[in-house]
């Protein structure tokens, strides 16, 4: 029951926020410089036309009333409409989802991947040259620009070995293989800088968690040491560590932008990109706002995911 | 607005020659104080040391591998590479800066007014915080961009509003540590007005972290400077950064792959030196030595 109660508190405690993001989406067309409708209306365009724009958009009518007409529609999953395609901003974002999740995901994957065993290694060996050599490789891999490690992936494995395909994006539903062929260096990329903060956090989270007295009754107990890091340092360590994985989640999206013009994938982010030279505030504001949600939401599991390990948060 | 807020540790760190020595004595930060010296002494002087003209381009040099005359080599345009990233850490190192002062002067007020007065204040500034922290930096960053115009200051501007929640986060959290301490109370019994305390007591004691906070963000800055002008956004032609460098090199790199390497090896390490001081400068102050590691 209080577990019911803690996860419908958490889920509620996420609409005023939701609210929030949609009114600052909203509020960032009113940085534009100069009048919105003129901009919406495109260039050249005639005093009719921003008029028109300015009636459509609802400019002409107190600000609450725009914010309410704005959110009505977005509620119902209009964006808006793109003034350089035509096309209504929610299909443009939807079509482009898959690619830029499967490299989230991906990124994520390989940001565990090389997390876990890293932080683990380190925090059991500390003051090795293991550990050493993590601090300092984590320290290199949150300084390093993604897409330098991503230039110089493509430069090294796919344009000296050949072991790769380059660039481009196969959807899943077309050739699996492919696509997972094609995700690889992308969510490499990604995924190195996600994997250094993340050991770093493993590292950190396991050496306290190691030195817990219920660990000492483990070892007196006579339980071997890869049961005693599985059973009871990784779950224990885990609250930290999924709550640094909730907020890179954030980062990764972000990374997106970047890591889909290098390997020229047809994602969220160069659709951003490509709206910024193109002046489409509609699909620019439109993947603002949902990445914005994907982000809350993500966290919202993320804390909900906390009453697994951490029985006491069920219970408090 | 950030120099007065380096200046200010007078008071808020331990007396200086402790806080110094302590540094001092951090291995690691010192080396990336020094390395982080020379490149500013470098672009301070990049008129003296760059062997060639950064902006002339000559069309028997085109993409040439690194030699004697060329050290990283030459461009798509024939223009020296090496002197084009001595001038381009001017405008990476200021656009940093820029972009950190921006952050300061939205976060700070609004982070001591939260942690200072508290109540629905507080919650309306923290949840818009997090609100616009739920943006992913980058993506908020090209949006505004987008709307603002594609330009170096705009990129910049973007960057400040996309960091301020993070200074914001900050100066609030120590402002409701500092709030309670017995000399805030003192002031309060002594009749100091909310303002002459918050300047007086609660900013010096708050520079700490707010001084770790903007050295950490000099180097994300520079890192999303560098990202927007890759993508075309930030930093215009002909003027370049590094990130734009390495935007421009990336077409060419089968060929010539040194540009992009060095491009980015140098913005690595700058970014690493601003996060290895950031570390320092947080362990060097007493109140808030890391725990765990």
């Amino acid at each position: 029951m209080n577990a019911l109660r803690y996860l419908a508190k958490r889920a509620v405690s996420t609409v005023p926020m939701l609210l929030l993001v949609g009114l600052i989406t909203f509020l960032l067309i009113h940085i534009t410089p100069g009048d919105p409708a003129s901009v919406v209306a495109g260039e050249n365009a005639s005093d009719a036309a921003i008029e028109d724009a300015r009636r459509r958009l609802g400019l002409d009518k107190p600000f609450l009333v725009q914010f309410w007409t704005w959110l009505v529609a977005v509620l119902h999953g209009e964006l808006g409409t793109s003034f350089t395609s035509g096309k209504p901003v929610t299909d443009l974002i939807l079509d482009r989802m898959p690619t830029t999740l499967s490299l989230t995901a991906g990124a994520t994957l390989i940001g565990l991947l090389i997390a876990v065993p890293l932080g683990v290694f380190a925090a059991t060996q500390r003051g090795s040259w293991l550990d050493r050599i993590t601090i300092f490789g984590t320290s290199l891999g949150i300084a390093a620009p993604e897409f330098f490690i991503g230039l110089l992936l493509v430069l090294v494995v796919a344009l000296q070995l050949g072991w790769l395909p380059a660039t481009g994006y196969i959807p899943f539903s077309e050739d699996p293989m492919e696509w997972a062929l094609r995700l690889v260096l992308p969510s490499i990329t990604l995924g190195l800088g996600v994997a250094a903060e993340l050991a770093r956090q493993v590292r950190g989270a396991m050496i306290d968690v190691l030195s817990r007295d219920y660990i000492q009754t483990a070892r007196a107990k006579g339980l071997s040491t890869a049961s005693i890091i599985i059973k009871h340092g990784l779950k224990n360590a885990a609250i930290p560590v999924v709550t640094v994985l909730g907020l890179q989640i954030r980062r990764l999206l972000g990374g997106t932008v970047i890591v889909e013009q290098i390997f020229a994938m047809n994602g969220v982010g160069s659709l951003a990109v490509r709206a910024v030279f193109l002046r489409d505030l509609p699909v620019l504001l439109g993947v603002a706002l949902t990445t914005a949600v994907i982000v809350l939401l993500i966290n919202l599991i993320v804390d909900m995911s906390y009453g697994y390990f951490d029985p006491k948060v069920r219970a408090g | 607005m950030s120099a007065t807020t380096v200046n200010a540790p007078a008071v808020a760190l331990p007396p200086t020659s402790t806080f110094l020595q302590r540094f001092c004595r951090n291995r690691t930060a010192m080396v990336a104080a020094i390395i982080l010296l020379a490149i500013i002494l470098i672009a301070i002087f990049a008129p003296y040391i760059a062997p060639h003209d950064p902006a002339r381009s000559s069309l028997r040099a085109i993409l040439k591998p690194p030699s004697g005359t060329y050290w990283f080599g030459s461009d798509d345009l024939g223009r020296d590479v090496a002197s084009r990233l001595i001038f381009a850490s001017r405008l990476s190192l200021v656009a940093s800066l820029q972009a950190v002062a921006i952050a300061l002067v939205i976060g700070m007020p609004l982070g001591l007014i939260a942690g200072y007065v508290g109540g629905w204040v507080d919650t309306i500034i923290s949840r818009c915080n997090d609100a616009l922290m739920s943006f992913p930096a980058l993506i908020l960053a090209v949006v505004i961009v987008g709307l603002m115009g594609p330009s170096l200051t705009n990129a910049m501007t973007a960057i400040g509003l996309v960091y301020a929640p993070r200074i914001m986060r900050v100066v609030r959290g120590s402002t409701l540590s500092v709030r309670e301490e017995v000399y805030v109370r003192a002031a309060r019994a002594t009749g100091c007005s909310d303002a002459r305390i918050i300047i007086r007591h609660v900013l010096p004691n708050v520079t700490g972290p707010l001084v770790v906070q903007a050295t950490v963000l000099m180097g994300q800055a520079l890192l999303a400077e560098a990202g927007l002008s890759f993508l075309g956004l930030g930093t215009q032609p002909p003027e370049a950064s590094w990130g734009a460098m390495l935007g421009t090199a990336f077409p060419y790199m089968a060929q010539s792959p040194v540009p992009t390497i060095a491009a980015g090896v140098v913005i690595s390490v700058t970014v690493l030196c601003f996060n290895l001081i950031g570390d320092g400068i947080r362990d060097s102050v007493g109140r808030m030595r890391r725990s765990g590691d």
